[in-house]
């Protein structure tokens, strides 16, 4: 005898989390009902691991068939197959848009493509996430990705709507639209140290600082991509390590307010001309697309890593930012306190951020 | 007479596309009604276009009103080749045509395609101006209200109760006309759903005329079916139960119901106690039947056909009419013209009035389930008949003679076999039929019963009653006027014998000393006045006001008959010899089963026999109770034949102790505790020793049935002897039936007896299951074991899938089987799980076993009670005397507290749906399904109209849609979404009364095809939250101005 057919359908379809989140990791049905018999579901209940089969098999239909309506949350909503209650479409959703941190860690910044699919193999053996969960994820990347691309406002907001996401995992996917957009490279060995939400932070600097939405909520344009004019106005900040004058006075303003406060001020003055030049450098060269993609690591290189072999603390390197910010306003000749200001509150920002081991 | 209806089409969703250049869709609708068809412009370019449309005017007949269904169908334009459909949307507009039910129809119907599912929605809103009918010659019967529930609905009370009504119409299967062959399954399908529709709302229409004809407004009960006869024909045939239905004005008739309604917890007055205050217990020692009857034989009542004795009490088989009409038993009539004599003139004289009342009809058949109190007098026991037929081709579907004479013939003899048990009515009486090629089965069965002639002859009937069902009794605060209207309707009938309502019905019929079948009688348990069976076996539900102790379960028997294939006659004959051997086994098992319980009546009796090529299934499920009123069930005696074989015997006392050991725990989980017990503890108005006596003399096999007894020969035992390997299988089967996991209880009616605190958490469920027998050569003991497991292996999936619910009920638990193929058995099962709260459960079984005496916990019980009836009470005082304040802080709260199942949101909603152009954004309305005829902690305000909906579905890429559980599963979801949808634009946000009745699966993987087809039906119902009911009649009258404002600017 063999069963041949096996459904069972409620009103209010009301799916187990437990399951729902073995189909999101890409577990196989009989892996599913493994790990649901390893979990003890059956305690107390006069079943079989047929019985479990047949409910998991139930589940992972329903969820295929709820998966094309994920696709566009909005849908769920107002659509009529299935009748579930408000607060489970949010559980449904939140969950399916979820990522595990080590899968988008490795696709960070990448161009959002068919090759790059293609190699979610490679990805999928490297991190131990499925498959299956990753192409998932990946999808979810591409669908947010195509959908706000041609979207005028903010970008946060923009998901938040398009999507039914709660504010947190919008950010997330925001952050990962904006690194997408610019491919912003995160791979490289220097930068393995750094996690998903090191990145975050950061692409919330860049997005809420750096782009034209951040001046200006209604214009046109959307904040997926970095202000061009300001970019331009970034070379003129060159004028801090191009003009000698200017330079020595910036250090001896900085090192006179650093006297005393911190361990490694030898090493601060003596590194001064150096740090000062990688991130200056780094501002001049934004205009460049292919220098762009390299600016965390321009950052890692430039400043964080020559800081870290002189073993500055968290707190010496906030106070050498601070007085290196502020000292530049009192600087007579520099005329771009404005630029300036807006390109040091993100830098500084970002490498505090980074600033850990 | 003309009536004009009007559709407007507003907007579409979530179309598919159509076009894959642009991904897009240019959708435009076509809106036909009869022969006409109207078209909106093409809205080009979008997946969600604004279509807007005018009013569409079809001016029609009534009586196309009521036979056509609104078709609208959605197509892509294309301006090169044919335009593609996308899909179409059927819509009944028969709940329009009751002034009653609803006023428009207006909401977003899933497009709904044969071939593809549902494809994205459309808003439609449809509407009819009906001009009043005054030729007396009409064709229609607008206005007729039919109700797929069945008791008297809710927010009704029947006027009158005219009896059976039953029509069938027959025509071709388009899927079997030569056209099929040179159409596409497409329009094939689409042929059929039509043609179905069409039947249906012809069928309705020519059995409102009947109710308009015997002087009734509404068919309550109504029980539509489908033959799909294949090449003979198709056949669409209903019964029901022609009533006057008045409508209770919310706030002053109802009244006193809704407060039945809201006592959550008046289990108390359920103990035996209460209803030994009533006066009618006195011991007589003049009376003349005080004669303890003697036990006839000390197996069950058994009537004898050879060669066994089918033991069942009154139901017995005709089958292939040709073949042996002999079995149907000539003595029936003869014992009830003679009945009555020695029962006493009042006895004769209620069946005088009764008779006078149902004689002029032909089949008194009631397809009622539940009544009003005091409408059931005695019940006699199960009454079926079956007949083997073969099909030949409907030659003219004009003339249906040829069915109509073979149910003409079956209802005789039901009628025949009530008569013969001192009956003159049947109620819950249901037709089916099991088709296999060219044979077909046609069964009916019902309840012989005595009714109280009042109901049949003017207007005194309560809808009350059915009412309380909910609460399954009345509160402390309303027993003495219930009492009282009691004891009016037993003085008005003119017996001082008047039953008391807990057990009257028990009683027998039937004239002792001439009985039907042998039956072991006993003075009643309860009134210790009148005689009754052993055993009760019955089609309907549990009367509320019965006293039962302890809880009830589902019982199940299952039985595989394996046949030889052959065809024709020899085919038919071969069926109709094998049916009576196996109701007598189903019988057999249903006993074996219900004393392993401890209980001793079966309600909802439901025995199903499906034919296949190769063999024959039948399933019996019923829920077993323990009636007080009936002797305690004796225990089961295991008898060996050859009791010389010292191992043997060992082996029986081995079988003996387990089946012991699983009556008491039987007893303990179900809470029967023998009422002797319950009443030594507590004081009662009958004196101790009295009592004790009295049952002692009657019940002291139950006591033994703790302890390890083989003595045979008690007369309350019931003795299986094993004297062959069948009968040890059957015992062994008898013992694996699982025992139901904690926190779960099962029946197939509408409650289970002995649960009361229902909670609002329901979820009804839907349940297919196809089998194949690989191994080919089974014999029936193996098919039985199969068959036995599938059963099981469903129920077990069931409890854990519904875990969460825990503690719940799965009511209405009703399986279907077939054998759609050689070598494949198909179970389906729709049910509800509705939990309850334990916390007063536990309190109210407490009570129950510490009884419910003059004790100081009954006292404050009922004070808890009185206290909550006064503060619900209050409520409407308040809100009448000019409080608006407090009125609005009542109202506010409760939407609060209503949250996702109050139909406020959903008012509000649709009144703007109808003047808001772009409804998008509106949330869907939550709609309850649930195949019992209310919701707990609910009020159902308002009966819509019935559902009646026909779908097919049919794949050619199988593999594609999940295979043949992927397709299923999305067919099922996509039918629900359907229901929900139609009761949605109804105004309604509930399905009561839900079945699926039918559930067609073909499937043939080879060519990666399936088909299936699917029929359901219910009543599309507004229903309030208890808590919140007075704040709603405002709130429709609101949503109904607004709607007629939104007309205005139309």
């Amino acid at each position: 005898m063999s069963v041949e057919l096996d459904v069972f359908v409620v009103n209010t379809t009301i799916m187990d989390e437990e399951v729902y989140q073995l189909w999101l990791d890409g577990y196989t049905v009989n892996d599913a009902v493994k790990v649901r018999m390893e979990g003890g579901v059956l305690e107390g209940c006069e079943a079989s691991a047929e019985v479990l089969h047949s409910d998991t098999m139930d589940q992972y239909r329903t969820f295929q068939m709820c998966e094309r309506l994920l696709h566009s949350p909005v849908k769920l909503a107002n659509q009529l197959l299935f009748q579930i209650p408000p607060h489970r479409q949010v559980m449904l959703i939140e969950r399916y848009y979820a990522f595990d941190s080590v899968f988008v860690r490795e696709v960070l910044g990448k161009k959002l493509s068919k090759g790059t699919k293609k190699d979610l193999d490679d990805v999928s053996a490297k991190t131990g996430v499925t498959l299956k969960s990753c192409r998932r994820q990946f999808d979810n990347f591409k669908r947010v990705f195509k959908v706000v691309e041609e979207l005028k406002g903010p970008l946060v907001e923009n998901i938040r709507q398009h999507f039914l996401l709660s504010d947190k995992l919008a950010r997330d996917y925001a952050a990962i639209v904006f690194f997408a957009n610019n491919r912003f490279e995160t791979g490289k060995k220097k930068l393995h140290y750094l996690t998903f939400q090191d990145f975050a932070f950061c692409a919330g600097q860049l997005i809420s600082n750096w782009t034209v939405g951040a001046l200006d909520n209604m214009v046109e344009d959307m904040d997926v991509d970095l202000e061009k004019e300001f970019l331009q106005d970034l070379k003129e900040l060159k004028i801090l390590i191009t003009d000698r004058d200017l330079l020595d006075q910036h250090k001896s303003l900085v090192c006179t307010a650093l006297r005393g406060k911190t361990k490694a001020f030898n090493e601060m003055e003596a590194n001064f001309k150096n740090l000062s030049r990688g991130l200056v450098n780094i501002a001049a060269k934004l205009t460049n697309t292919k220098e762009v993609r390299d600016f965390f690591i321009d950052l890692v290189e430039k400043f964080i890593e020559p800081c870290r072999s002189d073993k500055w603390t968290a707190g010496d390197m906030r106070l050498y930012l601070t007085h290196y910010t502020n000292s530049a306003h009192v600087l007579d000749t520099f005329k771009h306190q404005v630029v300036w200001d807006r390109y040091m509150g993100v830098i500084k920002s970002c490498i505090l951020k980074m600033y850990h081991d | 007479m003309p009536g004009k209806l009007k559709a407007k089409i507003v907007a579409g969703r979530h179309l598919p596309v159509m076009d894959r250049a642009s991904d897009l869709t240019d959708a435009f609708v076509e809106v036909k009604f009869g022969n006409t068809t109207f078209k909106t412009d093409v809205y080009p370019k979008s997946l969600n276009p604004q279509w807007n449309s005018e009013w569409f005017k079809f001016e029609v007949d009534d009586e196309d009103l009521q036979d056509e269904p609104l078709q609208i169908t959605v197509l892509d334009h294309d301006t090169y080749s044919a335009n593609d459909a996308i899909g179409k949307v059927y819509i009944d507009i028969d709940p329009l045509l009751s002034s009653e039910a609803a006023t428009v129809i207006s909401g977003w119907f899933p497009i709904y395609d044969t071939i593809h599912g549902i494809r994205g929605e459309i808003n439609v809103l449809v509407k009819v101006d009906l001009f009043n009918d005054l030729n007396r010659f009409r064709q229609s019967s607008c206005g007729v209200k039919f109700f797929c529930t069945t008791s008297i609905p809710r927010c009704y009370r029947a006027a009158l109760v005219h009896g059976f009504v039953e029509e069938l119409v027959v025509n071709e299967d388009p899927e079997y006309q030569w056209i099929d062959r040179i159409r596409t399954p497409r329009a094939s399908n689409e042929a059929r759903q039509r043609l179905i529709s069409l039947m249906s709302g012809e069928l309705q229409r020519k059995i409102g005329l009947k109710v308009l004809e015997m002087g009734g407004n509404a068919v309550v009960g109504y029980l539509q079916c489908f033959d799909l006869e294949g090449e003979s024909g198709l056949v669409v045939r209903a019964i029901g139960t022609a009533c006057t239905l008045d409508k209770l004005i919310p706030g002053t008739g109802s009244n006193t119901i809704t407060h039945t309604n809201t006592a959550p917890a008046s289990n108390a007055c359920n103990s035996p106690s209460k209803e030994i205050k009533e006066p009618v217990f006195s011991e007589d020692p003049t009376h003349p039947l005080s004669v303890p009857p003697t036990p006839l034989r000390t197996l069950p009542p058994s009537s004898s056909p050879p060669p066994f004795s089918p033991s069942k009490p009154c139901s017995r088989q005709s089958s292939s009419s040709d073949t042996d009409l002999s079995l149907t038993p000539k003595m029936g009539m003869g014992s009830g013209i003679s009945v009555g004599k020695e029962a006493g003139p009042l006895k004769t004289l209620l069946r005088q009035q009764a008779q006078s009342a149902l004689e002029q009809r032909e089949f008194p058949f009631f397809t009622l389930t539940c009544f009003p109190p005091g409408f059931l007098v005695h019940i006699g026991g199960v009454v079926s008949a079956r007949s083997v037929k073969l099909l030949d081709r409907i030659h003219n579907p004009d003339e249906p003679e040829t069915r109509d004479a073979w149910w003409e013939e079956i209802r005789q003899e039901i009628k025949s076999h009530a008569k013969a048990l001192g009956c003159h009515a049947v109620v819950g009486y249901s037709e089916s039929t099991t088709i296999c090629e060219e044979v077909c089965i046609l069964s009916a069965s019902g309840t012989a019963a005595m009714l109280n002639p009042r109901f049949m002859r003017e207007g005194c009937l309560d809808a009350g009653g059915s009412d309380q069902r909910l609460s399954r009794q009345p509160p402390l605060g309303m027993v003495g006027s219930e009492r009282a209207e009691g004891e009016v309707s037993s003085s008005w009938l003119g017996f001082d014998d008047a039953s008391p309502p807990s057990c009257g019905f028990c009683h027998i019929p039937y004239d002792e000393f001439n009985m039907p079948f042998p039956a072991q009688l006993t003075y009643c348990y309860h009134c210790r006045r009148q005689k009754v069976p052993d055993v009760l076996f019955t089609t309907i539900d549990l009367p509320a006001e019965a006293a039962v102790t302890g809880k009830g379960c589902l019982i199940q028997a299952r039985l595989c008959r394996t046949k030889k294939k052959a065809q024709g006659e020899v085919n038919a004959t071969a069926i109709s010899n094998l049916l009576p051997f196996m109701e007598y086994e189903l019988h057999t098992q249903l006993m074996n089963k219900l004393k392993l319980r401890c209980m001793n009546a079966l309600f909802g009796l439901r025995i199903q026999i499906s034919v296949g090529e190769n063999m024959l299934l039948g399933l019996a499920s019923a829920t077993g109770v323990y009636l007080s009123a009936l002797p305690a069930p004796g225990g089961i005696q295991i008898a060996g034949k050859t009791p010389s074989d010292l191992s043997y015997d060992q082996h029986i006392s081995t079988m003996q102790k387990r089946i012991n050991d699983t009556i008491v725990m039987n007893k303990e989980l179900y809470n029967i505790h023998p009422p002797e017990c319950i009443e030594e503890v507590v004081g009662s108005p009958i004196p101790d020793r009295q009592r004790s006596r009295l049952f002692r003399s009657t019940s002291e096999s139950s006591d033994e049935l703790s302890e390890l007894d083989l003595s045979h020969g008690k007369k309350d035992a019931f003795v299986l002897e094993i004297d062959d390997t069948d009968a040890v299988e059957d015992i062994q089967s008898l013992l694996t039936d699982a025992p139901m996991p904690a926190g779960f209880y099962s029946c197939n009616t509408e409650v289970m007896p002995g649960i009361y605190n229902w909670t609002s958490g329901l979820q009804m469920f839907t349940s297919v299951r196809v089998y194949r027998l690989n191994n080919a050569n089974l014999t029936n003991q193996g098919l039985n074991k199969i068959f036995t497991d599938l059963c099981e292996n469903l129920l077990k999936s069931l409890y854990f899938k519904l875990r969460s619910m825990i503690p719940c009920c799965l009511c209405h638990l009703n399986f279907t089987v077939a054998v759609p193929e050689e070598e494949l058995i198909q179970v389906a099962v729709t049910a509800v799980a509705m939990s309850f709260d334990k916390e007063t459960q536990l309190a109210a079984d407490k009570a129950l076993n510490e009884g419910s005496g003059e004790n100081e916990e009954q006292l404050q019980f009922s004070m808890e009670l009185c206290g909550e009836s006064t503060s619900s009470n209050n409520q409407p005082t308040a809100k009448a005397s000019g409080l608006p304040e407090s009125a609005m802080t009542h109202s506010s709260s409760r939407v609060s507290s209503s949250e996702r199942c109050s139909p406020l949101p959903e008012v509000r909603s649709r009144s703007l749906r109808s003047t808001r152009s772009l409804p998008c954004g509106a949330p869907v309305t939550v709609v309850k399904m649930t195949p019992l005829s209310f919701l707990p902690m609910t009020r159902i305000v308002k009966y819509l109209g019935i559902i009646n909906m026909f779908f097919i579905r049919e794949t050619t890429s199988l593999r594609e849609e999940g295979g043949v559980s992927g397709f299923l599963h999305s067919f099922i979801a996509e039918v629900f979404a359907m229901v929900r949808a139609h009761v949605a634009a109804l105004g309604g946000n509930a399905v009561v009364s839900y079945s699926m009745k039918e559930c067609v699966f073909m499937e043939n993987p080879n060519k990666n095809q399936a088909q299936c087809l699917i029929n359901v039906s219910g009543d599309a119902v507004i229903f309030v939250r208890e808590s919140d009911q007075e704040a709603i009649p405002p709130l429709i009258t609101s949503g109904q101005t607004s709607t007629t404002g939104a007309d205005g600017t139309t």
